[in-house]
């Protein structure tokens, strides 16, 4: 909010602002220099091919990863996220790709691991009911919350998983590649979900692989490639062409124009049957 | 609430029952048709124990009609309470997928410790307890420090502790080698004479079903007051008193010669402590997380690190506190004490209770249920008078039965989706 701020600010509008993150394992530098922004009621896809840091990111912003450098301002404060309790504190939530739920315990010990109400005597009874305000929320079709986790399908864990990460309401959400291991229906409604987080005014992060889901739902498109930025687009401006070329480095510019024209051009003279 | 045993039908149907998918069942058929349900579908609980317990006590009993006497039954209780206080902490580590296998080392170190104490140094009898009690916390302090920061295999941390404090508990007790306990002691009578009132051990029993029934209660007005399904009044009630005439029963036939002595009921008081705290606090189900998903516990912002080193401190207090009980039970400490087959009894009782190896299923009910079995066969073939070579292929034998059954529930659990 300070006018004196520098140039690369985060804008007064977002709820979270990632700065200059870098990220090394050893060697090998997973992030360089990235940076992100959400406003409230926003969704962000965050896109890139295998290797490109999504995953490392998504883990920087919960909380598992320190980043090596580069600022983190969540709702204009300046932030460190050492471990996912603080992150889940500062109001930012995330789905992973795996899920992380355990297994052995039923939706609704599941829903508020961690967060349960009354430590000492735990209230589930309160608990059980907020699990189904949630659930129905979300329109979610899990029969009974009693059952392990162990036993729900994965658009029904899916569910469970961003039921649990509403717990709290945060102002953020992360979601790793969360249509990815779901069929046509349960992808729709994951998508309707996230469309549902949007009208709560939450700032969403999507990180997904389907250009199909990303543009069905997404405000802004990411994309990383490398572990860089390699362009940030508006949904409505930007063919899936342009976003799969950022992806892979092909940029739109006149030499790879050229190039693809050429290849193109030797390829047919070669004659090779398609 | 006259006809609680259909909650759900009279107004709407309860929040947690309206898909339709569900099969519905209420009252105590209900009850009962879901407890035969779980069972089927292999999540198979205490029933396998009891079922044993059943089998083993019909056969002890038909070779040696003393078995289940009122005499022998009391002392089976009091034989009980040490080794199944060190198997109340073993059921901690294996919750939380790890295991300790030095409990036997530091329950005889934690024997040293107190006969030293009190005996040749003097101390009341209170600290030379508390200072073996810390002692044992201590270990398991470094035993956690060492899993934390290190990595170290649990495994290979608490079998160095076994060889570790072996030496230690042989080195404390030096020349002599074996330090008695004077009979005067209020240690040594808590552990052999000291035995509950009659009128009291009913006032206890009593206290339990009507607790039980009490706190059903208020449980089920607390749900049904939220909208959720709630067991009805009967099914409450045939449950308090089924528990009544059961304990009520247990504890007459005690009475009938000495009585429930007050080790075992410290034991048993343990166990239900324990259990609140595993089934009813944050802490509890953190321990039941780590058990089942590590990596999810950590993301859900549990400090696992946390829960590991209080489950590594509870395993190693109990042990020192079964050791102190040990002595107490034998008015000494020796170099045998906590050697032979503590070690293993108290490991073996938990498992065979129903505690899973494989991390995040069992109940501190467990080591109640296991260390009966163990101490039982024990019993009883100490009263046919073979030796220690039956003794040891016998429980070897329900060990392996019991982990059999296990790992046989887990893949039935797994086709039924019960986790």
């Amino acid at each position: 909010m300070t006018p004196t701020a520098p140039a690369s600010a985060p804008a007064d509008t977002s709820v979270l602002s990632l700065r200059s993150i870098s990220k090394t394992f050893g060697a090998v530098a997973a992030l360089t220099d990235v940076d992100l922004d959400v406003a409230p009621g926003q969704v962000v896809a965050v896109v890139g091919d295998n290797g490109a840091g999504k995953s490392t990111l998504v883990k920087v912003l919960a909380g598992v990863h320190a980043p090596t450098s580069g600022t983190i301002t969540f709702e204009q404060r300046t932030v460190t996220i050492d471990d996912p309790a603080t992150a889940h504190d500062l109001g930012i939530a995330t789905v992973f790709q795996d899920l992380a739920l355990c297994e052995n315990l039923n939706v609704i010990e599941n829903l508020f691991l961690g967060r349960e109400i009354n430590a000492l005597r735990l209230d589930d009874v309160a608990m059980e009911v907020r699990s189904w305000e949630l659930l129905r929320q979300l329109s979610a079709k899990i029969p009974t919350v009693r059952i392990p986790v162990a036993s729900l399908s994965g658009g029904q864990r899916q569910t469970v998983a961003i039921a649990r990460s509403l717990i709290g309401d945060p102002r953020v959400i992360i979601l790793d590649e969360p249509t990815a291991a779901l069929g046509v229906a349960q992808t729709a409604e994951v998508l309707n979900l996230v469309e549902r987080l949007r009208e709560r005014g939450l700032g969403v992060i999507m990180i997904s692989h389907n250009m199909e889901d990303v543009r069905a739902v997404a405000d802004k498109v990411a994309v990383l490639r490398l572990g860089r930025n390699n362009g940030v687009f508006d949904v409505q401006d930007v063919s899936s062409e342009e976003i799969i070329a950022a992806i892979t480095g092909a940029t739109d510019n006149a030499v790879s124009q050229r190039a693809s024209r050429r290849q193109g051009a030797t390829t047919t003279h070669e004659g090779a049957p398609s | 609430m006259t006809t609680t045993d259909q909650p759900a039908e009279q107004t709407a149907v309860a929040t947690d029952l309206q898909d339709e998918r569900l099969r519905r069942s209420s009252g105590l058929r209900g009850t009962v048709d879901a407890q035969v349900r779980r069972i089927k579908d292999g999540d198979l609980g205490v029933l396998p124990v009891v079922a044993g317990l059943v089998v083993i006590w019909g056969v002890l009993q038909a070779l040696n009609p003393i078995f289940l006497s009122s005499a022998n039954l009391v002392n089976l209780t009091l034989e009980c309470a040490s080794v199944g206080i060190i198997a109340l902490g073993v059921v901690f580590m294996l919750l939380v997928g790890q295991i300790d296998l030095s409990v036997g080392s530091v329950s005889g170190l934690s024997s040293a410790i107190v006969a030293i104490l009190f005996v040749d140094k003097g101390l009341p009898v209170v600290v030379a307890i508390v200072a073996a009690v810390l002692a044992g916390a201590v270990v398991g302090f470094a035993y956690s420090l060492m899993f934390n920061r290190f990595g170290v295999p649990s495994f290979v941390i608490t079998l160095a502790g076994l060889l570790g404090f072996l030496g230690l508990q042989l080195y404390l007790l030096g020349a002599q080698g074996s330090i008695n306990l004077p009979f005067d002691s209020g240690l040594v009578k808590f552990a052999q004479l000291w035995f509950v009132p009659p009128w009291l051990s009913y006032v206890l029993v009593v206290l339990a079903a009507g607790g039980l029934l009490v706190t059903g209660l208020a449980h089920s007005r607390k749900r049904a007051a939220a909208g959720l399904s709630h067991r009805g009044l009967t099914d409450l009630g045939v449950r308090s008193a089924v528990l009544l005439l059961l304990l009520g029963f247990v504890v007459f036939y005690l009475n009938q010669t000495r009585g429930v002595g007050w080790m075992f009921v410290l034991f048993v008081g343990l166990v239900l402590v324990m259990h609140y705290l595993l089934s009813r606090t944050k802490w509890g189900r953190s321990v039941y997380a780590v058990g089942g998903n590590v990596e999810a516990a950590r993301r859900a912002g549990i400090n696992v690190r946390l829960v590991y080193t209080s489950c590594f401190m509870l395993c190693t207090s109990f042990a020192a506190l079964g050791g102190v009980l040990a002595a107490a039970r034998l008015a000494a400490a020796n170099q045998s004490s906590g050697g032979g087959d503590v070690n293993l009894n108290a490991i073996a009782a938990a498992v065979i209770g129903g505690t899973s190896l494989f991390g995040g299923r069992g109940t501190a009910f467990a080591a109640l249920l296991g260390v009966l079995v163990i101490q039982s066969i024990s019993s009883g073939l100490t009263l046919l008078s073979l030796d220690s070579s039956f003794r040891f292929m016998v429980t070897g034998a329900v060990l392996m039965l019991a982990v059999a059954l296990d790992s046989a529930a887990r893949r039935t659990r797994a086709s039924s989706g019960r986790a």
